[in-house]
């Protein structure tokens, strides 16, 4: 399952502590589109061991300027409520799913 | 729309492939930049294409375009600012849209992959290749805009359109540019900032700015295609024109010297003629 955030819900899912991988996007943005089923598929594959989510940076524009996300895709990796890595752009799935599988082993 | 095959380039060896895979009876999108705008289009004459001496870059170009439309291909024209391989197919982006096939032909000619100092380290936190993409993201703050294509000045305009304070950089002045944005003349470009874009150094001079667009032809294949072998700066193809990532095909310019008119329409004939036959394989296979 894919989670969209709002502001409150990312802090409340951030505080947790748990690993999260989130995409930034927005509607005006091809590359995003692109990358989202790719998003949808690794966020069933990861259920029950990590969050995936996303967030709107048009409607959330306060967490795209806390992460400093200067361009879109960009995904961001959390753990313990920390920024661990972050990707930025169309990338293939594997790149997502290897800093998943290494903060899970 | 999904496409059997996406040819990226419109130049003889992307309309080539798109001849070669249309008698196949594959669908086939075109993507490239206006054909006024490729390298061949400049030459006076070209008098070494068999058969054919004597014709203007131009008007080989134009005559080879039409066959390909005569042949049912279909074009868009754009550059392609990403490109993903997923689940068997192949989705791209040009602008905000987004277009999938089942195939590719690279043939996008010479890229030149030279980037600025400061450029890769910065991609994305400040570096950008698409106005339409980020532009956004950067209402309000100061952009510079490394214009280095005839459609350059239109993202310029758009950026400032939507609020960005922009500056245009490149060696004069284009007349499109809407006359509220700078314009800074110079080659030597230098991206700086440490985790973030914070100026860009024109001819040894810094100006501060939050973000950089910079604005080329094409972006380079391996750029697009992680993992795409290359070799001497050419994309390493096989006798079927293919390349090392399955489904992914290449002719042209891109593949190495010569670089002429007859070997790019042959490596298209090749690559076009191979996609068709990968796709059919596939098909019975599964």
């Amino acid at each position: 399952m894919t989670v969209h955030f709002n502001k409150e819900g990312f802090d409340k899912a951030l505080a947790s502590g748990q690993l999260m991988m989130v995409d930034f996007w927005a509607d005006w943005c091809g590359p995003c589109k692109m990358l989202a089923p790719v998003i949808e598929a690794m966020g069933d594959e990861y259920e029950g061991k990590a969050v995936v989510g996303k967030i709107n940076v048009d409607e959330e524009q306060e967490l795209a300027i806390r992460y400093g996300v200067m361009s879109i895709p960009t995904v961001i990796f959390f753990k313990d409520g920390e920024e661990v890595a972050r990707k930025v752009g169309v990338l293939p799935a594997a790149q997502f799913t290897e800093v998943l599988d290494n903060y899970l082993n | 729309m999904e496409h059997d095959i996406i040819v990226l380039g419109c130049g003889p060896a992307g309309l080539s492939a798109a001849v070669a895979a249309r008698s196949r009876n594959k669908s086939v999108l075109v993507i490239g930049n206006p054909i006024e705008d490729s390298p061949l289009a400049r030459a006076e004459r070209v008098d070494n294409y068999l058969g054919l001496p004597g014709l203007t870059g131009l008007e080989l170009l134009q005559t080879m375009k039409k066959h390909a439309e005569d042949m049912g291909a279909q074009f868009v024209t754009g550059r392609v600012v990403s490109l993903m391989a997923w689940n068997g197919s192949f989705a791209l982006t040009v602008g905000s849209d987004v277009y999938q096939g089942r195939a590719l032909v690279l043939a996008p000619g010479v890229v030149r992959a030279a980037k600025y100092p400061g450029e890769d380290a910065l991609l994305g936190r400040g570096v950008s290749y698409c106005a339409t993409c980020d532009g956004m993201l950067y209402r309000g703050k100061d952009v510079m805009v490394v214009g280095r294509t005839k459609d350059a000045p239109e993202e310029a305009n758009f950026l400032h359109s939507i609020g960005c304070r922009v500056s245009y950089v490149s060696k004069e002045r284009p007349d499109e540019l809407h006359g509220d944005i700078s314009h800074l003349s110079g080659t030597k470009l230098e991206v700086m900032g440490e985790d973030r874009v914070t100026a860009l150094g024109v001819d040894g001079v810094k100006h501060p700015c939050d973000g950089v667009f910079i604005l080329r032809q094409a972006v380079a294949p391996a750029d697009l295609l992680p993992g795409l072998a290359i070799e001497d700066g050419s994309i390493v193809v096989d006798r079927a024109m293919q390349t090392n990532l399955e489904g992914v095909f290449a002719a042209g310019d891109c593949t190495g010297k010569p670089w002429q008119v007859s070997k790019a329409v042959g490596e298209g004939l090749v690559a076009g003629e191979m996609a068709a036959e990968y796709l059919d394989s596939k098909s019975t296979n599964t």
